[in-house]
């Protein structure tokens, strides 16, 4: 900045000339400087007054802004996060397709000591002893006098327990909060829970982890939190599963069988509603699996799931099924059944001999090994392969069980003629009976492939087609008459159109060659009602004998089918199905006179 | 004027002090109120947990079939069977009632005088 002088000379000798008072002059310019610093006083001031006032008005502002905010927004509780952790239970509950509770947590508590810290010892271990009729006192007392500084006593006690040990007033024995996995209604679908057992254990909790079935499955979702205690819905009913496991032990009891299976499936989604494999366990107190013999004789062996059997002669209607969907043959097409049917070193036979000749349907209905075989040829082995992988009959089912994948069904590795004959009528190929349902719904559900599923679904897209509509009424009408005139007549429930096949197979032997003499399966797939299919049975049984007659009976017909029929009469009516009256095939205005 | 003006300011000042004082102390009683109440919900949750499970473990099918077969002579329970469903048109229903008179007919009693 330049400073202008007070006094310029020139304008001074200038005034001087003049004869004017050159102070004048200086006056006047320190006025003029004067002004000009107020006026930038002035300007400085008002900025700074501005720039002071927007500073305000936005701190105001902001204040105002949240108290708004505050008074406009739903009043919360500020420390809800940190503790509803804590509410909900460590591990979901599971729960049946009615909400009923099928396995849910209890929290109990541990027994631990810190011997260090022990008043007694001698008289702890004496008294725990007496609490606890399996502990050994010198053991415990070993344990409680020695180096150990700390040692688990119980895993699990109950209240009652737990205050006997706090009356022995021991400071060294001290307990630990537990949560325990609870099965309320025992041995109940215990195969589809599996159990559960403690994983990792510190002192003040410990982790449940599923040790098998729908809890091994579903461990990492049911241990989620951002579930929220939100259950584990199945699809089981449990007052149908209860039903079917009672008939089902009765059946099994009464046909003097070593196992029984049984499988009650939703035809049109998949969902398995009653599940049961006797022999079962408690999962509450879950066997260890066996370490020698056979593991099909373990009471841990599902074999609905896991079983792989030759199920015989309920096969045939898959053949039959194809061939009709393909056009090969309609259901009064007469098959030649003469017997025994001889292919190179090979003899098939029938049960029975049948006669020359009979017709499709009569061919499922007494059962014909002889005329399924020649279908079967009419099909042809690359078919015929198509068809049963189509079905899911290669491939292990895809139900929600850790069991599941490892059931893969046993097919032979090559497929001669003679394979596609045997195999017609199921024999040479081994699947497990939830295959056996799951197909089945598949054909008569009206021709759509259905996924077996043990959660309960809303809404089920219709799965890919295997056969049309219409070969699907021909099969359930075929299914009708086996159980009202043919191999499954016992099996009739007045008011229910049950429709089903029977299948008699003999069991291999242990050593793998040949068959068993006088042991089957005996199996029995069903489906009621057939006018208007809604769910399929499927009844296996193990070694069944029926011993009633004078000789013993060990065909389907005699041992699965009456248990079936008594598991449909009980649970039908759980289910919700009305008995009708069935409309007779050939009903209809008749003109009478008199 | 002015120092009435600082007066009432003076006032409102420790006006505004006693009441967020106030505020802060009754914010502090909801807190703690309310922490109380969370240890509340979660006990009640595990003895609700408790109770869940011992309602479904005495309302378990094995010992429901059995109460029922104890008390046979009493209850006469069966299982349910198909010739227990019922038809609507079946049911007994009472009569219903007459409707309400909404168009009165104008009747007058007479009395035969001849007689």
């Amino acid at each position: 900045m330049t400073r202008t002088p007070l006094r310029p000379l020139a304008r001074i000798l200038a005034a001087r000339a003049k004869g004017e008072n050159p102070d004048a002059i200086e006056r006047e310019n320190i006025r003029l400087r004067h002004e000009q610093m107020r006026d930038k006083a002035r300007m400085r001031a008002e900025s700074r007054l501005l720039i002071l006032s927007v500073a305000f008005v936005m701190g105001f502002g902001l204040v105002g802004a949240r108290m708004a905010s505050l008074a406009a927004s739903e009043p919360s509780e500020p420390q809800v996060a940190s503790h509803g952790a804590g509410i909900v239970a460590q591990r979901a509950d599971i729960v049946d397709r009615r909400g009923r509770i099928l396995a849910t947590n209890l929290l109990t508590h541990s027994l631990y000591a810190q011997p260090p810290l022990m008043v007694d010892p001698q008289r702890a271990a004496h008294e725990l002893a007496a609490i606890f009729p399996d502990l050994d006192e010198d053991r415990l007392l070993k344990d409680f006098t020695g180096k150990r500084k700390f040692l688990w006593i119980k895993r699990r006690i109950s209240p009652e327990q737990m205050q006997a040990v706090h009356e022995i007033g021991e400071p060294g024995l001290l307990f630990g909060p537990r949560e325990m996995r609870l099965y309320p209604n025992g041995p109940l679908a215990a195969h589809v829970l599996g159990g559960a057992g403690f994983g990792r254990e510190g002192v003040r909790a410990a982790e449940i982890v599923g040790r098998a079935g729908v809890e091994k499955t579903f461990d990492a979702w049911l241990r989620d939190p951002a579930n929220a205690g939100k259950p584990l819905q199945l699809s089981l009913d449990l007052t149908v599963q209860a039903t079917v496991e009672e008939v089902l032990d009765a059946g099994m009891k009464l046909m003097n069988a070593k196992g029984a299976t049984a499988i009650l499936m939703d035809a049109h989604n998949g969902e398995i509603v009653a599940m049961a494999s006797l022999p079962d366990f408690d999962p509450n107190d879950r066997p260890s699996p066996p370490v020698s013999g056979d593991p099909s004789d373990s009471p841990l062996f599902n074999r609905a799931v896991q079983g792989l059997y030759e199920l015989g002669s309920t096969f045939k209607l898959f053949a039959i099924a194809q061939a009709v969907d393909m056009g090969l043959v309609n259901p009064d097409t007469m098959i030649d059944t003469k017997g025994p049917l001889v292919w190179g070193r090979f003899k098939i036979r029938d049960f029975h001999n049948y006669g020359p000749q009979l017709s499709v349907t009569d061919v499922l209905v007494k059962s014909s090994n002889i005329g399924t075989a020649r279908i079967a040829l009419q099909i042809g082995a690359v078919k015929q392969q198509e068809f049963l992988r189509a079905l899911g009959m290669f491939d292990p089912t895809p139900v929600e069980l850790v069991e599941a994948p490892g059931a893969k069904p046993l097919r032979p590795e090559k497929w001669p003629e003679i394979t596609t004959m045997t195999v017609s009528y199921g024999h040479g190929i081994a699947a497990s009976p939830l295959h056996l349902a799951a197909a089945y719904a598949s054909l008569v559900n009206g021709g759509t492939r259905i996924t077996p599923t043990l959660l309960r679904r809303d809404h089920v897209e219709p799965g890919p087609r295997i056969i049309s509509e219409r070969t699907s009424a021909i099969l359930r009408d075929m299914l009708r008459q086996v159980v009202a005139r043919g191999t499954a007549s016992f099996g009739d429930v007045p008011g229910y159109s049950v429709g089903g096949k029977t299948g008699t197979a003999d069991k291999p032997l242990r050593t793998g060659k040949g068959y068993a003499k006088d042991k089957v399966i005996a199996t029995f797939a069903s489906v009621f009602p057939t006018t208007d299919p809604k769910y399929v049975l499927v009844v296996s049984l193990d070694e069944p004998v029926e011993t009633s007659g004078a000789e013993p009976r060990r065909t389907a017909g005699w041992t699965a089918v009456p248990v079936a029929a008594e598991i449909i009469r009980r649970t039908a009516p759980l289910l919700g199905l009305r008995p009708e009256l069935e409309p007779v095939a050939d009903a209809g205005v008749i003109r009478v006179r008199n | 004027m002015r120092i009435l003006f600082a007066i009432f300011t003076i006032i409102s000042v420790m006006a505004l002090a006693f009441w967020a004082y106030r505020e802060n102390y009754r914010t502090q009683a909801e807190l703690s109120e309310m922490r109380e109440l969370q240890a509340e919900i979660g006990q009640l949750n595990e003895s609700l947990a408790v109770l869940r499970a011992e309602w479904a473990y005495l309302n378990r099918p094995d010992r429901l079939r059995e109460l029922a077969d104890i008390n046979f002579a009493r209850l006469g329970l069966l299982p349910l069977d198909p010739r227990q469903f019922g038809r609507v048109a079946d049911v007994g229903y009472p009569a219903p009632d007459l409707p309400p008179i909404t168009k009165p007919v104008d009747t007058v009693a007479t009395q035969d005088l001849t007689q």
